[in-house]
């Protein structure tokens, strides 16, 4: 690796003043399993940095709790170990402990953060769909203060978010499900572990008192467009409805019409856009399912 | 700048060592600590021969930046015989001819050892799965996942029965 200057601050507030102080040319660093990599092969992603700076030891990064009424605050440096094994993910928002659970090998689950998942803004990424379809956002503190950004407005292209210099990715908030939801994430890849999404599918579904019909519907796809992507017009046909197999099915389609894909070594657009079919209507079966039993 | 100078305790041994922000803690280890038995593979943390135990949690080294591991308890390969005595998975590698080159077999060592502390009674299907991010390119796995099964078994002393 070519030098840099590296910085460990111990608080949010002296990170935030690092990067004030230091301006132009520094980067955050969470587990380091995705930025170091790119920094021993050049940095050509993005421009090298004149200097890191570390989160491992913010607190204010470490939250995980669930508020009544609010949701579940969910820390962006904890790593994809700890967000795949905790109660209150695996309980309310099984779509994001099963998509932290597919990051890598468990050495990269062990250093990786699900906040520096979503800052390295890959469109394959794992953790992206999942909080897509729980309808996430980001609590950002920089310079110039603090906001919230749902995240669907966090990703702008493939590595490029919502972050402007100096700011830190501090936590998620995941508003508190409905009654009778379930969500799922899956993905398709050739291998189990030590692989990349070749297509990903999150499905976040609420049926009614009586079971009968859906009240809500959140669909988002993983690697089939510059950056992660809800299938709104899927989701819209099927809100409101009788989860019938006719209608399943229509949404489906839709889906893969909405998808984006672009063909690469890990699949073609042709490829990719039948998977968001199949995948989409799997996972919404499974997930209405579940939503009945709970 | 100056080099910083951060604490590693390593297999138990108390360490300060001067570094640079650029080097890696699998270089720091075996450059500067002289402990040589994990191995870089690959660099780029996809392989598994630099795994080891930073704060309890198998990781791969050579994507661990070195002041990024400053006040953490290390434990590398070098760790795990007690008092001359190979510790069971090592033993268990050995009878059950899982090593060839050789090259791939610390961090294989590792996950394993890591494996069975979280589960000491694993399937196959659990060996793979923790041993996933470990490549090996002699074997074919096959005497590697024999060899974690049969350490399992000596290390719950129930000869299999349990």
């Amino acid at each position: 690796m070519r030098p840099f200057a590296h910085f460990a601050p111990g608080s949010l507030d002296e990170a935030v003043e690092i990067f004030r102080r230091e301006g132009e040319g520094g980067r955050p660093l969470a587990g380091g399993t995705d930025l170091v990599v790119q920094l021993k092969e050049g940095g050509h992603k993005f421009p090298y940095p004149r200097y890191l700076v570390s989160l491992r030891r913010l607190p204010e990064l470490r939250a995980l709790e669930w508020r009544d009424g609010q949701g579940l605050l969910l820390g962006a440096g904890l790593t994809m170990a700890e967000v795949a094994r905790a109660e209150a993910v695996r309980g309310r928002y099984s779509a994001l402990a099963d998509g932290a659970g597919l990051v890598g090998s468990l050495q990269t689950m062990n250093m990786a953060t699900v906040g520096g998942n979503v800052c390295n803004a890959a469109p394959s990424a794992d953790t992206a769909p999942p909080l897509l379809a729980l309808e996430a956002s980001a609590r950002i503190v920089g310079p110039e203060g603090e906001r919230l950004v749902p995240l669907e407005e966090f990703w702008l292209g493939p590595g490029q978010t919502a972050l402007r210099h100096g700011e830190v990715l501090v936590e998620f908030l995941l508003p508190p499900p409905m009654p009778r939801s379930a969500s799922i994430y899956r993905r398709h890849t050739p291998r189990q572990q030590m692989d990349i999404a070749v297509v990903g599918v999150a499905v976040a579904v609420a049926l009614d008192e009586a079971g009968r019909t859906l009240r809500k519907v959140r669909i988002a796809l993983g690697a089939v467009a510059p950056t992660p992507m809800r299938a709104r017009r899927a989701e819209a046909a099927l809100e409101g409805q009788a989860p019938t197999d006719e209608a399943i099915a229509r949404a489906a389609a839709l889906a893969r019409e909405e998808a984006r894909p672009i063909s690469d070594l890990r699949g073609s657009a042709a490829f990719r856009r039948h998977l968001v079919g199949v995948m989409t209507e799997r996972l919404l079966r499974e997930a209405i399912e579940r939503a009945r039993r709970s | 700048m100056p080099k910083r100078v951060i604490s590693l305790t390593v297999n138990g041994s108390s360490y300060e060592v001067a570094v640079e922000p650029w080097w890696t803690l699998l270089y720091t280890v075996r450059e500067e600590l002289g402990l040589t038995g994990s191995k870089e593979g690959c660099g780029t943390g996809d392989c598994g021969a630099c795994s080891m135990l930073l704060d309890g949690r198998l990781v791969t080294s050579c994507i661990v930046l070195a002041v990024e591991a400053d006040g953490c308890q290390v434990t590398t390969i070098e760790g795990l015989a007690q008092g001359g005595q190979l510790h069971p998975v090592q033993q268990a590698f050995v009878e059950k001819g899982a090593v060839q080159c050789g090259y791939c077999i610390p961090g294989m060592v590792m996950a394993a050892y890591d494996l069975l502390r979280r589960n000491p009674r694993p399937t196959l299907e659990d060996v793979r799965l923790g041993l996933a991010g470990n490549l090996c390119r002699c074997t074919g796995y096959t005497k590697i996942y024999e060899a974690v099964l049969a350490a399992a078994e000596r290390l719950r002393g129930d000869g299999g029965k349990g």
